[in-house]
Protein backbone atom coordinates (compact mmCIF):
# COMPACT_ATOMS: atom_id res chain seq x y z
CA UNK A 1 0.00 0.00 0.00
CA UNK A 2 1.16 3.36 -1.04
CA UNK A 3 0.18 6.47 1.97
CA UNK A 4 -0.75 9.56 -0.44
CA UNK A 5 -1.70 12.47 1.71
CA UNK A 6 -3.11 10.52 4.45
CA UNK A 7 -4.95 7.75 2.12
CA UNK A 8 -3.96 4.47 2.13
CA UNK A 9 -3.92 3.62 -2.36
CA UNK A 10 -3.27 0.12 -3.60
CA UNK A 11 -1.15 1.36 -6.54
CA UNK A 12 1.98 -0.22 -5.53
CA UNK A 13 4.48 -0.48 -8.86
CA UNK A 14 2.59 1.86 -10.48
CA UNK A 15 5.11 5.12 -11.41
CA UNK A 16 4.07 8.50 -9.87
CA UNK A 17 3.19 10.01 -13.46
CA UNK A 18 0.23 7.18 -14.24
CA UNK A 19 -1.38 7.99 -10.31
CA UNK A 20 -1.16 11.63 -11.53
CA UNK A 21 -2.52 11.12 -14.87
CA UNK A 22 -5.39 9.28 -12.88
CA UNK A 23 -6.56 12.03 -10.88
CA UNK A 24 -7.70 16.14 -11.24
CA UNK A 25 -3.80 17.29 -10.33
CA UNK A 26 -2.19 19.62 -12.69
CA UNK A 27 1.78 18.50 -12.65
CA UNK A 28 2.60 21.97 -13.61
CA UNK A 29 0.38 23.25 -10.06
CA UNK A 30 2.38 20.69 -7.75
CA UNK A 31 5.44 19.68 -5.55
CA UNK A 32 5.83 16.17 -4.31
CA UNK A 33 6.98 14.90 -1.11
CA UNK A 34 7.95 11.16 -0.96
CA UNK A 35 9.59 9.75 1.98
CA UNK A 36 10.63 13.63 3.11
CA UNK A 37 11.89 14.37 -0.02
CA UNK A 38 11.18 16.20 -2.60
CA UNK A 39 10.68 13.90 -6.47
CA UNK A 40 12.15 16.61 -9.01
CA UNK A 41 9.60 17.17 -11.56
CA UNK A 42 11.62 15.55 -14.15
CA UNK A 43 11.44 12.19 -12.60
CA UNK A 44 7.49 11.12 -11.91
CA UNK A 45 7.18 9.34 -14.91
CA UNK A 46 10.56 7.30 -13.67
CA UNK A 47 9.52 7.23 -10.04
CA UNK A 48 7.92 3.79 -9.26
CA UNK A 49 5.62 3.74 -6.40
CA UNK A 50 6.65 1.20 -3.58
CA UNK A 51 4.50 -0.69 -0.49
CA UNK A 52 4.81 1.53 2.33
CA UNK A 53 6.24 4.99 0.55
CA UNK A 54 4.45 7.84 2.24
CA UNK A 55 3.67 10.47 -0.64
CA UNK A 56 2.71 14.06 0.15
CA UNK A 57 1.87 16.32 -2.81
CA UNK A 58 1.08 19.96 -2.13
CA UNK A 59 -1.14 21.72 -4.94
CA UNK A 60 -0.92 25.41 -5.38
CA UNK A 61 -4.37 27.11 -6.28
CA UNK A 62 -4.07 31.18 -7.68
CA UNK A 63 -3.88 34.27 -5.59
CA UNK A 64 -1.59 36.53 -3.62
CA UNK B 1 16.59 52.25 16.43
CA UNK B 2 18.43 49.49 17.17
CA UNK B 3 18.10 50.00 21.14
CA UNK B 4 14.39 50.38 20.07
CA UNK B 5 13.88 47.10 18.52
CA UNK B 6 16.01 45.57 21.36
CA UNK B 7 13.97 46.81 24.25
CA UNK B 8 10.81 45.77 22.11
CA UNK B 9 12.31 42.29 20.92
CA UNK B 10 14.86 41.65 23.15
CA UNK B 11 18.72 41.38 22.50
CA UNK B 12 19.26 37.96 21.47
CA UNK B 13 16.33 38.05 19.15
CA UNK B 14 17.10 41.08 17.27
CA UNK B 15 20.70 40.26 16.69
CA UNK B 16 19.14 36.92 14.82
CA UNK B 17 17.09 39.05 12.99
CA UNK B 18 19.73 41.49 12.58
CA UNK B 19 22.12 39.40 10.47
CA UNK B 20 19.54 37.32 8.47
CA UNK B 21 19.03 37.57 4.74
CA UNK B 22 15.50 37.28 3.86
CA UNK B 23 13.92 36.65 -0.14
CA UNK B 24 10.58 37.45 -0.87
CA UNK B 25 9.28 36.29 -4.27
CA UNK B 26 6.82 38.51 -5.70
CA UNK B 27 5.51 42.12 -4.41
CA UNK B 28 2.18 41.94 -4.30
CA UNK B 29 -0.54 41.11 -1.56
CA UNK B 30 1.31 38.44 -0.11
CA UNK B 31 5.11 40.09 -0.53
CA UNK B 32 4.25 44.10 -0.25
CA UNK B 33 2.97 42.69 3.11
CA UNK B 34 5.45 40.40 4.03
CA UNK B 35 8.44 42.94 3.61
CA UNK B 36 6.89 45.72 5.51
CA UNK B 37 6.38 43.11 8.44
CA UNK B 38 10.60 41.59 8.79
CA UNK B 39 11.37 45.70 8.08
CA UNK B 40 9.65 46.18 10.94
CA UNK B 41 11.29 43.30 13.01
CA UNK B 42 14.32 44.85 12.16
CA UNK B 43 15.73 42.06 9.59
CA UNK B 44 18.95 42.56 7.84
CA UNK B 45 18.32 42.75 4.63
CA UNK B 46 16.10 41.76 2.15
CA UNK B 47 15.78 40.49 -1.07
CA UNK B 48 12.97 42.18 -3.00
CA UNK B 49 12.07 40.53 -6.96
CA UNK B 50 9.24 41.40 -9.00
CA UNK B 51 9.06 42.62 -12.40
CA UNK B 52 5.55 44.79 -12.59
CA UNK B 53 4.45 47.88 -11.76
CA UNK B 54 1.63 49.20 -9.64
CA UNK B 55 -1.19 49.37 -10.91
CA UNK B 56 -4.84 50.76 -9.71
CA UNK B 57 -6.04 47.88 -9.46
CA UNK B 58 -3.59 46.53 -6.70
CA UNK B 59 -3.76 49.35 -4.18
CA UNK B 60 -7.25 47.32 -2.30
CA UNK B 61 -4.62 45.05 -1.26
CA UNK B 62 -1.27 45.16 -1.62
CA UNK B 63 0.77 48.10 0.69
CA UNK B 64 1.25 51.01 -2.57
CA UNK B 65 -0.24 54.31 -2.28
CA UNK B 66 -2.03 56.17 -5.67
CA UNK B 67 0.53 57.94 -6.27
CA UNK B 68 3.07 54.91 -6.94
CA UNK B 69 0.83 53.78 -9.64
CA UNK B 70 2.93 53.46 -12.68
CA UNK B 71 5.99 52.98 -10.99
CA UNK B 72 7.82 49.54 -10.04
CA UNK B 73 6.82 47.54 -7.43
CA UNK B 74 10.71 46.77 -6.75
CA UNK B 75 11.35 50.92 -6.64
CA UNK B 76 7.43 51.65 -5.03
CA UNK B 77 8.30 49.00 -2.12
CA UNK B 78 11.67 50.48 -1.22
CA UNK B 79 10.55 54.08 -0.69
CA UNK B 80 8.15 52.74 1.75
CA UNK B 81 10.61 50.21 3.57
CA UNK B 82 12.92 53.22 3.77
CA UNK B 83 10.61 55.30 5.47
CA UNK B 84 9.62 52.68 8.34
CA UNK B 85 13.39 51.45 8.46
CA UNK B 86 15.96 53.66 7.17
CA UNK B 87 18.82 50.98 7.60
CA UNK B 88 17.80 47.76 6.17
CA UNK B 89 19.74 46.48 3.25
CA UNK B 90 17.59 46.28 0.12
CA UNK B 91 18.37 44.58 -3.03
CA UNK B 92 15.99 44.84 -5.69
CA UNK B 93 15.74 42.69 -9.19
CA UNK B 94 12.97 44.02 -11.85
CA UNK B 95 13.04 40.74 -13.55
CA UNK B 96 10.46 38.04 -14.22
CA UNK B 97 11.59 34.56 -12.26
CA UNK B 98 12.64 31.94 -14.66
CA UNK B 99 13.77 28.34 -14.22
CA UNK B 100 17.54 29.91 -15.48
CA UNK B 101 17.73 33.00 -12.54
CA UNK B 102 16.17 31.67 -9.81
CA UNK B 103 18.75 30.02 -8.50
CA UNK B 104 21.33 32.87 -8.74
CA UNK B 105 18.83 35.51 -7.36
CA UNK B 106 18.44 33.27 -4.31
CA UNK B 107 21.68 32.33 -3.04
CA UNK B 108 22.65 34.68 -0.77
CA UNK B 109 18.93 34.52 1.07
CA UNK B 110 18.76 31.98 4.70
CA UNK B 111 15.20 32.10 4.08
CA UNK B 112 12.94 32.38 0.84
CA UNK B 113 9.04 33.50 0.47
CA UNK B 114 7.40 32.75 -2.13
CA UNK B 115 5.05 35.17 -2.98
CA UNK B 116 3.66 34.93 -5.97
CA UNK B 117 0.08 35.08 -7.79
CA UNK B 118 0.10 32.56 -10.43
CA UNK B 119 -0.52 29.15 -9.03
CA UNK B 120 2.27 27.55 -11.65
CA UNK B 121 4.68 30.16 -11.12
CA UNK B 122 4.20 28.78 -7.24
CA UNK B 123 4.98 25.46 -8.03
CA UNK B 124 7.88 26.35 -10.27
CA UNK B 125 9.63 28.46 -7.79
CA UNK B 126 8.63 25.79 -4.91
CA UNK B 127 10.47 22.68 -6.73
CA UNK B 128 12.82 24.92 -8.16
CA UNK B 129 13.97 25.58 -4.34
CA UNK B 130 13.55 22.15 -2.98
CA UNK B 131 15.08 20.13 -5.75
CA UNK B 132 18.41 23.03 -6.36
CA UNK B 133 18.69 24.43 -3.16
CA UNK B 134 18.00 22.16 -0.26
CA UNK B 135 20.14 24.18 2.63
CA UNK B 136 17.80 27.26 2.49
CA UNK B 137 14.04 27.37 4.33
CA UNK B 138 11.03 28.11 2.20
CA UNK B 139 7.87 29.58 3.46
CA UNK B 140 5.43 29.62 0.28
CA UNK B 141 1.63 30.31 0.29
CA UNK B 142 -1.60 28.76 -0.94
CA UNK B 143 -5.24 29.60 -0.70
CA UNK B 144 -6.56 32.99 0.36
CA UNK B 145 -8.77 34.40 -1.33
CA UNK B 146 -12.59 35.00 -0.38
CA UNK B 147 -14.40 35.75 2.21
CA UNK B 148 -13.92 32.57 4.36
CA UNK B 149 -12.81 32.49 7.92
CA UNK B 150 -10.23 34.19 9.06
CA UNK B 151 -9.40 31.14 11.03
CA UNK B 152 -9.08 28.58 8.17
CA UNK B 153 -5.41 30.55 7.19
CA UNK B 154 -2.54 28.45 9.24
CA UNK B 155 0.94 27.58 8.67
CA UNK B 156 1.96 24.32 8.04
CA UNK B 157 5.05 22.28 7.85
CA UNK B 158 5.32 20.42 4.85
CA UNK B 159 9.05 19.38 4.91
CA UNK B 160 12.02 19.71 6.95
CA UNK B 161 12.49 23.22 5.55
CA UNK B 162 9.57 23.74 3.81
CA UNK B 163 6.22 25.80 4.91
CA UNK B 164 3.22 26.33 3.46
CA UNK B 165 0.54 28.92 4.91
CA UNK B 166 -2.90 29.50 3.53
CA UNK B 167 -6.12 27.69 3.38
CA UNK B 168 -5.06 25.53 0.49
CA UNK B 169 -8.29 25.49 -1.30
CA UNK B 170 -9.94 28.79 -1.58
CA UNK B 171 -8.76 29.97 -5.48
CA UNK B 172 -9.20 33.36 -7.13
CA UNK B 173 -12.20 32.95 -9.25
CA UNK B 174 -15.12 34.97 -10.91
CA UNK B 175 -16.75 34.03 -7.59
CA UNK B 176 -13.85 34.76 -5.01
CA UNK B 177 -11.78 37.44 -4.88
CA UNK B 178 -8.59 38.68 -2.79
CA UNK B 179 -9.64 40.76 0.41
CA UNK B 180 -7.17 42.60 1.77
CA UNK B 181 -8.04 41.47 4.98
CA UNK B 182 -7.23 37.70 4.32
CA UNK B 183 -4.40 38.40 1.89
CA UNK B 184 -2.69 40.33 4.97
CA UNK B 185 -3.20 37.38 6.80
CA UNK B 186 -1.70 35.08 4.75
CA UNK B 187 1.25 36.96 4.68
CA UNK B 188 1.41 37.95 8.51
CA UNK B 189 1.77 33.76 8.92
CA UNK B 190 4.40 34.07 6.07
CA UNK B 191 6.02 36.62 7.89
CA UNK B 192 5.57 35.15 11.31
CA UNK B 193 7.26 31.71 10.01
CA UNK B 194 10.48 33.43 9.01
CA UNK B 195 10.73 35.04 11.88
CA UNK B 196 10.18 31.75 13.49
CA UNK B 197 12.64 30.05 11.65
CA UNK B 198 15.75 32.84 12.40
CA UNK B 199 14.20 32.47 16.36
CA UNK B 200 15.11 28.84 16.01
CA UNK B 201 11.54 27.67 16.60
CA UNK B 202 10.16 25.21 13.96
CA UNK B 203 6.47 23.96 14.19
CA UNK B 204 5.89 20.36 14.34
Amino acid sequence: MVKINGKELDITGKTLADYLAATDYDPKRIAVERNGEIVPRNQYSKTVLADGDRIEIVSFVGGG
Amino acid sequence: MTRALEERQGVKLQEKFASAVAAVCGLGGLGSNIALSLARAGIGKLILIDFDQVDVSNLHRQQYKASQVGAYKTEALTACLKEIAPYIELETHTVRMTEANTVALLKDADVICEAFDNAECKAMLVNIVLEQMPSKYLVAASGMAGIDSANLIQTRKVMERFYLCGDEVSEVSEAESLLSSRVMLCAAHQAHMVLRILAGEFES
